[in-house]
């Protein structure tokens, strides 16, 4: 199993938003989180990805532990760090950085990165040339090959997600999540980034998907969680949670998501 | 007429000696910019930080800069150690300048601290959450990432601050710091030979309009220059 959530808990104040999140994953799969607006989805990938501190539960990643709630907090900042780039997040909103361009997001991080490596000094050059060719190829991936030199406030929604996507793969995370990646864009362009999702499902990348568009989950997905009020109410292949649901709550949800 | 003809006779007397004036005036402005912008940014940083007590520390004397004039600041820096004990600052006119510095460094750099503040907190949390998930430490997304856009949201209330520094400097005079407003006033009881004129203090205005006028265009050229993101 390449992650493994066991028994999350997160509260902000005397809001209860997880209580007792648990759910694994084999590499390779595609997994979506469904689950109405306030069920603990959000939170839940901030928690996996190191933005919220779980109060209670434990991450493992390839059976390792990553995470223990349990452990002391001053956990240092490097180690962290670490951990947390074995994930990447792609933003509801983007949070594309507006200062640099279409390349420069993409190569920002991979680049600060490799100031770290022991060879950095002697081999400058090439180490950049190497980011800037794998950049150019994975926006190449997405679509975006013309728009290189472009900043931000000069794409489309569907392009800076794009964007988001390319610069959260340049890292090479070993799980990518979603976080709604379609919800902040117009109709018409949610079709080009579930497009590029679909894409990489089919390169094997594993990946963990919060999405409010049941039939793209249910086509693209190996495995499907249904989330309700900061628990897992059920999980299991697409038809089981879609089209078999036992549960009263997921049947009303899907119900509703079907009248709009 | 009379006038202009006294003008244009005193005028090679009185342009060197405002002249002299206005190079203190500037290097007061110089100054107080090469210490308040960074000073100014650990203060805002003190105020923000989530340890009470320098929050706390710093919020306290921010306000009671900002909350009194900085002529009083001016004569209470150059006039207390004098009262209190020893006069540190001497009699000269460096002794002056010094006091000046620390005074006017002091002032904008509690003004520009809450500048920083609201352009720091102006950029989106998501920037920094970014940045953070990308495996960026606290250092690089301060400096790669929130900084410019904090510049960016910056450049219109710094312009403003820095062009009221400008004339902020004539202040300095009631320390008896030989500045511009102090050079052309001398003329009015006597200075390089010439007795009871006004017209030099009055003509000091043109540095003014000059400086603020360059200072004017600077900003719009930085504010063009960094148009191209949003």
């Amino acid at each position: 199993m390449i992650l493994e959530i066991k028994d999350l808990y997160k509260s902000f104040g005397r809001t209860d938003v997880l209580k007792g999140v648990s759910f694994s994953m084999e590499e390779g799969e595609v997994l979506s989180i469904l689950g109405s607006s306030g069920s603990g989805k959000t939170t839940l990938l901030r928690c996996i990805n190191f933005l919220e501190r779980a109060d209670k539960g434990q991450i493992l990643l390839d059976g390792e532990l990553l995470f223990d709630a349990a452990e002391e907090k001053t956990a240092k900042a490097k180690e962290i760090r670490k951990k947390q780039l074995n994930f990447g997040l792609v933003f509801q909103d983007f949070n594309l950085f507006p200062q640099y361009s279409v390349i420069e997001n993409v190569m920002l991080a991979p680049k600060l990165l490799a100031k770290e490596a022991p060879d950095f000094k002697t081999n400058k050059n090439h180490i950049y040339e190497e980011i800037r060719h794998n950049a150019e190829d994975i926006l190449d991936r997405v679509g975006l090959s013309e728009k290189l030199d472009n900043y931000p406030c000069k794409l489309s929604g569907g392009q800076k997600q794009r964007v988001s996507i390319a610069r959260a793969l340049a890292l090479k995370p070993r799980i990518l999540f979603f976080d709604e990646p379609t919800s902040a864009l117009d109709p018409e362009l949610t079709g080009e980034i579930l497009k590029v999702i679909r894409s990489l499902a089919a390169q094997n990348i594993t990946m963990v998907i919060v999405t409010h568009e049941i039939d793209f989950a249910y086509s693209v997905s190996d495995k499907i969680i249904f989330m309700s009020d900061g628990v897992v109410i059920e999980s299991g292949t697409p038809d089981e949670v879609i089209n078999n649901s036992s549960n009263e709550r997921t049947k009303m949800f899907l119900q509703k998501l079907s009248e709009k | 007429m009379q006038l202009i003809n006294r003008i244009i006779e005193q005028f090679p007397i009185v342009f060197p000696a405002l002249n002299m004036g206005f190079l203190q005036t500037l290097k007061l402005f110089a100054i107080t910019l090469v210490g308040a912008l960074p000073l100014g940014l650990i203060i805002s940083f003190g105020s923000m930080t989530k340890f009470k007590p320098i929050s706390l520390l710093t919020r306290v004397v921010v306000w009671i800069v900002r909350g009194s004039p900085l002529m009083l600041q001016l004569m209470i820096i150059y006039y207390l150690p004098g009262l209190v004990g020893k006069n540190i600052w001497g009699g000269g006119e460096s002794g002056r300048f010094i006091a000046a510095a620390i005074a006017f460094i002091m002032n904008y750099a509690c003004y520009f601290s809450e500048i920083y503040r609201g352009g720091i907190q102006g950029v989106p949390v998501g920037q920094q959450e970014a940045g953070q998930v990308l495996g960026l430490t606290k250092t690089q997304v301060f400096f790669k990432v929130t900084l410019l856009q904090m510049v960016k949201r910056i450049v219109p209330p710094m312009s403003n601050e820095i062009i009221t520094l400008v004339k902020d400097t004539s202040l300095a005079r009631i320390i008896a710091l030989q500045e511009i407003i102090w050079a052309g006033g001398a003329f009015m009881k006597s200075s390089h030979g010439i007795q009871g004129q006004i017209w030099p203090l009055f003509f000091t205005g043109v540095y003014y309009l000059a400086f603020c006028g360059i200072l004017t265009l600077l900003f719009g050229y930085i504010e063009k220059k960094l148009s191209y993101f949003e």
